[in-house]
C-alpha cells in the first residue's frame, strides 16, 4: 500500500508538469478555436474543415508524408541490415552518420536541400526546386535514421539461430528473410513507419524552407494562419485535426511496439560476403544521399563572391547586412547553448522519472493499462505540432495562474517538452533490461528502495541517461517550431537567427546563414558523435 | 569402408580473428549411426557443428558427404537439418506449420504434408498438438516439435546442438531415451554435440571427445569409455580419480602384474571394502546413499581415495578395514606424458 502511494506520488510530479506545460497550452490553443469570443462556436470550426484550401493542405500533408515514409522504410531496411548485422571497417561511422540528420535543425536541412536544388546548385539541373519532390527528399533525409535505428536495434535482438535452423532445413537466404525474419521484424517496421509518418506529417522547418508559399502541410498552415492571417479559429481547427490524427497513430504504434530484446546473446556481427554486394552498394548510395546536402552546405558557407574564404564565418560576429538581426549571430549561438543545457537538464530529470515508472511493467489488468496510458501521455509531444505548442505557450502562459511571459525559462521549458518523449524512449528500454531479480536480490539483502536504485539501476543506466541527455541537448539545440514563436527578436536562438538571415535579401546574409547552419550542424553532430560512443542502441529508435 | 562413411571431415580448422575455435579436426560419421561430440563448454564443438552445417566458414580443411566436397554448397542445399537447444521454433506459426515448413519449401502437395505432419507428431509423441502455438508448449514439447521438423524431410544428416541442455533433469533423461529410440526408428544419420556424458552415452553409439578445439579421442562408446585417451579425458568421462607414480604401480601389481602402464583412472566404485582385499585401509568418512555407502579411505600404498562399501558392513569413521579393487572399474591410461 505504501509502495503504491509512493509510485502515485512519483507519477504525480511529471503529470503535473506535462499538464501545466503541455496540455494546458495546447488545450488553450484548441479552446481559442471553439470559443472565439466567449461562446461555443462549433459551426465555425466545421466551416474551416470544409474549406477547399484545408482539404488541399490535408491531402498534401498525407500524401507527402506517406510517400516519404514508404521511401524511408524502403531505403532504410537494407541499411538497417548492413549496419546492424554486418561488421566492416567504417560501419560505426556510417551508423553515426545515419542518425545525424535526425538531430540536425530542420531549418538547416531545409537550407541544405534548397542549396542543393536551386537552379545554380549541384543538382539544379533536375529542376526540383520548390517542388513536392524536394520536400519529400528532405523528409526522407531527415527520417531514414529513425527507420535504420528502430529496425536495426530490433534486428540485432532476433535470435539468429531461428534463421539458421530454417536455412539448414533447406530455405534459401531470400526464403529465410521472407518466412522467418520479416514476420519477426513486422512490429519494428510498423512502429518505425508510424513514427516517421508522424514526424513527416508534423514537419515544420523542412516544409517551410523548401515549400515556400506554394506548398503547405497542416503544420506550416497553422503557422501561416496564426502569424500571417491571424485566423486563430482556423488554426485551432487544424490543430484539433492534427491531434486526432496523431492520437490514432500513437495508439497504432503503441499496439505494435515491442521493446527490442536487448541482445541477451550478443552474437558476432559477421563480415560481409559476396552475396551482400547489392546491399552494401545500396548502403553506399544512401550514405552519399545523406552526405551530399551536408557537403553542399559546407561548401556554400565557404563561398564569398567568386572565391573561397572564411568571411561568412567572420561575419557571424556581426548583425548581418542591413542589420538583418538585432544581435550578433554568435550571441544567438551562446543563447542556444544555454537554453539547450537548461532544456536537456529539465527533460532528463522529468524523463528519467517517467522512464523509471514506465519500465516497471505491472503484470496485467488495470495497472498495466494504466501504465500504458501513462506512457502514451508522455509520447504526445512527439506528434503534437510544435507550432501549436509554441503558440499555446504564448496565449496561455502570459497571464495568471501561470505567468511566464517575461521568464527566461519559457523557451527551455517548451523545448524540454519536445525532447521529453525522446528521453523516455531512450532510457526506458535500458531500465527495462535490468533483470528484476537483481533488484529483488538487492532488496532481500537489506537494501532500501533508494539503495536499490543506486546499486542496481544506476550502474546499469548511467550510460543511457548520459546518452539521453546528449540526445535531448542536440534536439533542443536545433528546435525551431516552438522556439520561433517564443524567441524575442532581441534574444533569438541560432536556428531562429538562420531563419531571419534567410528571409532578408543579400548574398552576404545568405552566406552568413550557411556559416551559421554549418556551426549548428557541427555542434549537434559533435554531441551525437559523443552520444554514439556510449553505444546505447535505443538512441533514435522508437 | 566405402559407402558406409557418410560425413567425412578432414583437417578442419575454424578461426575467429586470432582465436582458433576448431583446430585440425578429423571426423567420420557412418550412415545410419549416431555420433556424439563430447566436450566442455567453449571447446569448439558447437563451432564444429556450425561449420558442418555451412554456417561458419572453415579457415582450412574439408567437409565432404558421400565423397563430395561441400565447400561450395550453401547451408540450404546441404540437405542437413540443425536443431539447437532452444529458440528455433518460429514463434508466429503453430506447431503443424512449424513441422510443415521444410515440406512446404520443397513444394510437397498439401495432402501429403498433412499426412506427414501427423505421422511425425505421432513419432515424437505429440499427436494432436498441431494447432498449438509454440509459446503454449513446455520446453520438452518444444524440443520434440523441433525434432519432428528436423526429421520432416529425412535429412541426410541431422545435427543436434546440445538438444536437451535447456531441460530439467528428469525430462532430460526421459527425452534422451526417446531420442535414442526415435533416431533408430527413423534410421537418421546423426551428429550430436553435448557437454553431458550421460546424454552422449544414452543417445549415441559413437563418440568423439573434444578439448580446446582438438579431437582428443574417437571411437565406439564402449571403446572410448574403457580406454580414455588421457587423464583429462578420463575425468571428463566421469572417472573419479587418476593415479600415477607409486600408487599406480601398487594398483598394477594387483590388477594386471604383466602390464606396463604407469597411469590409471578409477571409477568411483573401483575400490570396495572387502574383508579379503589386498590392502589395509582406515575409513576417514562415510556417507550413506540409497544404493551403497560412499566412503573416503586412507589406503595403504594408494593414499586417500574414494570407494564404496556394502551397507551390510559396519562403516564408521576411524574403522580399520581391508580394501579390494574391481578390475572392470579401472582404465589404464596410455603413458603419463599426456598430462599437461
Amino acid at each position: 500500500m505504501r509502495r503504491t502511494l509512493g509510485v502515485v506520488t512519483l507519477a504525480a510530479v511529471p503529470l503535473a508538469v506535462i499538464g501545466v506545460f503541455f496540455l494546458y497550452p495546447v488545450g488553450g490553443m484548441v479552446a481559442r478555436g471553439f470559443w472565439p469570443d466567449g461562446s461555443l462556436d462549433v459551426h465555425g470550426v466545421l466551416e474551416v474543415l470544409g474549406r477547399a484550401r484545408v482539404h488541399r493542405v490535408l491531402w498534401f500533408t498525407v500524401w507527402t508524408a506517406g510517400t516519404a515514409t514508404l521511401l524511408a522504410v524502403g531505403a532504410g531496411l537494407p541499411v538497417a541490415f548492413v549496419l546492424h548485422r554486418l561488421r566492416f571497417p567504417g560501419s560505426a561511422a556510417v551508423r553515426t552518420l545515419v542518425v545525424l540528420p535526425f538531430v540536425l535543425p530542420t531549418v538547416v536541412v531545409g537550407v541544405a536541400f534548397g542549396q542543393l536544388l536551386r537552379p545554380t546548385g549541384p543538382l539544379g539541373g533536375l529542376g526540383l526546386e520548390g517542388t513536392p519532390a524536394a520536400i519529400i527528399a528532405g523528409l526522407v533525409f531527415f527520417n531514414i535514421g529513425v527507420v535504420v535505428r528502430t529496425v536495426g536495434a530490433f534486428w540485432e535482438g532476433i535470435d539468429r539461430r531461428t534463421e539458421e535452423a530454417a536455412a539448414t532445413l533447406g530455405a534459401s537466404p531470400f526464403r529465410v528473410f521472407r518466412t522467418v525474419t520479416l514476420p519477426a521484424l513486422v512490429p519494428a517496421v510498423v512502429s518505425s513507419a508510424s513514427v516517421v509518418f508522424l514526424f513527416c506529417a508534423t514537419s515544420f522547418g523542412v516544409v517551410l524552407t523548401l515549400g515556400g508559399l506554394r506548398y503547405s502541410n497542416i503544420e506550416t498552415e497553422i503557422y501561416l494562419l496564426t502569424t500571417q492571417e491571424l485566423d486563430l479559429q482556423a488554426a485551432a481547427a487544424l490543430s484539433i485535426l492534427q491531434l486526432g490524427m496523431i492520437t490514432v497513430l500513437l495508439v497504432l504504434s503503441h499496439r505494435t511496439r515491442r521493446t527490442p530484446a536487448i541482445a541477451q546473446a550478443v552474437r558476432r556481427a559477421r563480415r560481409p560476403g559476396f552475396r551482400d554486394t547489392g546491399l552494401l552498394l545500396w548502403t553506399a548510395v544512401v550514405t552519399v544521399f545523406l552526405l551530399v546536402p551536408l557537403v553542399t552546405l559546407a561548401l556554400a558557407s565557404l563561398r564569398d563572391g567568386g572565391g573561397w574564404s572564411l568571411s561568412n564565418y567572420r561575419a557571424l560576429q556581426t548583425t548581418g547586412t542591413g542589420n538583418a538581426l538585432l544581435v550578433t549571430a554568435t550571441s544567438g549561438l551562446l543563447r542556444s547553448l544555454v537554453i539547450a543545457i537548461q532544456a536537456a537538464s529539465f527533460a532528463l530529470v522529468l524523463g528519467s522519472v517517467v522512464a523509471w515508472l514506465v519500465s516497471r511493467r505491472p503484470a496485467a489488468g488495470w495497472r498495466r493499462r494504466l501504465s500504458a496510458g501513462f506512457d502514451g501521455v508522455f509520447m504526445l509531444p512527439l506528434g503534437v505540432s510544435a507550432v501549436t505548442l509554441g503558440f499555446g505557450f504564448l496565449i496561455t502562459l502570459d497571464h495568471p495562474p501561470v505567468d511566464l511571459r517575461t521568464s527566461s525559462l519559457l523557451i527551455p521549458i517548451a523545448q524540454a517538452m519536445v525532447a521529453l518523449p525522446l528521453v523516455v524512449r531512450t532510457v526506458a528500454p535500458v531500465l527495462s533490461a535490468v533483470d528484476p531479480r537483481l533488484r529483488e536480490a538487492a532488496a532481500s539483502l537489506g537494501a532500501g528502495p533508494v539503495r536499490v536504485l543506486l546499486a542496481v539501476d544506476l550502474p546499469h543506466a548511467w550510460r543511457g541517461l548520459l546518452a539521453a541527455t546528449g540526445f535531448a541537448f542536440a534536439v533542443s539545440l536545433g528546435e525551431f517550431g516552438a522556439t520561433s514563436f517564443l524567441a524575442r527578436d532581441d534574444s533569438p536562438t541560432l536556428p531562429v537567427v538562420i531563419f531571419q538571415l534567410l528571409s532578408h535579401p543579400g548574398p552576404a546574409n545568405f552566406g552568413m546563414a550557411m556559416a551559421a547552419s554549418v556551426v549548428l550542424a557541427a555542434a549537434t553532430g559533435t554531441v551525437m558523435l559523443l552520444v554514439d560512443r556510449l553505444r546505447i542502441g535505443s538512441v533514435g529508435a522508437f | 569402408m566405402v559407402g558406409t562413411r557418410a560425413l567425412a571431415v578432414r583437417g578442419l580448422s575454424v578461426s575467429f580473428g586470432d582465436v582458433r575455435a576448431v583446430s585440425s579436426v578429423d571426423l567420420d560419421v557412418a550412415e545410419g549411426s549416431v555420433t556424439a561430440v563430447l566436450g566442455p563448454s567453449g571447446c569448439g564443438k558447437s563451432t564444429l557443428l556450425r561449420a558442418i552445417a555451412g554456417l561458419e566458414r572453415p579457415s582450412s580443411g574439408t567437409i565432404s558427404y558421400d565423397g563430395r566436397d561441400l565447400a561450395r554448397t550453401p547451408t540450404h542445399r546441404r540437405g542437413f537439418a540443425l536443431m539447437f537447444q532452444d529458440g528455433q521454433l518460429f514463434p508466429h506459426s503453430d506447431v503443424a506449420a512449424n513441422v510443415a515448413y521444410p515440406l512446404r519449401l520443397r513444394r510437397r502437395p498439401a495432402a501429403d504434408i498433412r499426412l506427414r505432419v501427423a505421422e511425425l507428431l505421432e513419432l515424437v509423441g505429440l499427436a494432436g498438438f498441431g494447432n498449438r502455438m509454440p509459446q503454449t508448449l513446455s520446453g520438452g514439447e518444444r524440443q520434440r516439435v523441433a525434432l519432428a521438423r528436423s526429421l520432416a524431410v529425412e535429412p541426410r544428416l541431422l545435427l543436434l546442438d546440445e538438444p536437451l541442455s535447456a531441460l530439467d533433469r528428469g525430462l532430460r533423461e526421459r527425452l534422451a531415451g526417446d531420442l535414442h529410440d526415435i533416431l533408430r526408428l527413423a534410421g537418421t544419420t546423426t551428429l550430436l554435440v553435448t557437454h553431458d556424458h550421460d546424454e552422449a552415452f544414452t543417445i549415441a553409439d559413437r563418440m568423439v571427445v573434444m578439448r580446446a578445439g582438438e579431437a582428443v579421442q574417437a571411437g565406439d562408446l564402449g571403446e572410448v569409455w574403457q580406454h580414455p585417451a588421457d587423464a583429462w579425458a578420463a575425468r571428463f568421462l566421469g572417472y573419479a580419480d587418476v593415479l600415477d607414480g607409486p600408487p599406480a604401480l601398487a594398483l598394477r601389481t594387483v590388477v594386471d602384474p604383466d602390464a606396463t602402464w604407469t597411469q590409471v583412472a578409477l571409477r568411483r566404485s573401483a575400490l570396495v571394502v572387502d574383508p579379503d582385499g589386498p590392502w589395509a585401509a582406515r575409513i576417514i568418512s562415510a556417507r550413506v546413499t540409497p544404493e551403497q555407502v560412499r566412503v573416503e579411505l586412507e589406503v595403504e600404498g594408494l593414499g586417500v581415495r574414494s570407494g564404496v562399501a556394502d551397507p551390510a558392513y559396519s562403516t564408521r569413521a576411524g574403522d580399520l578395514v581391508r580394501v579390494a579393487v574391481r578390475a572392470d572399474r579401472v582404465a589404464a591410461l596410455p603413458g603419463a606424458q599426456n598430462r599437461e
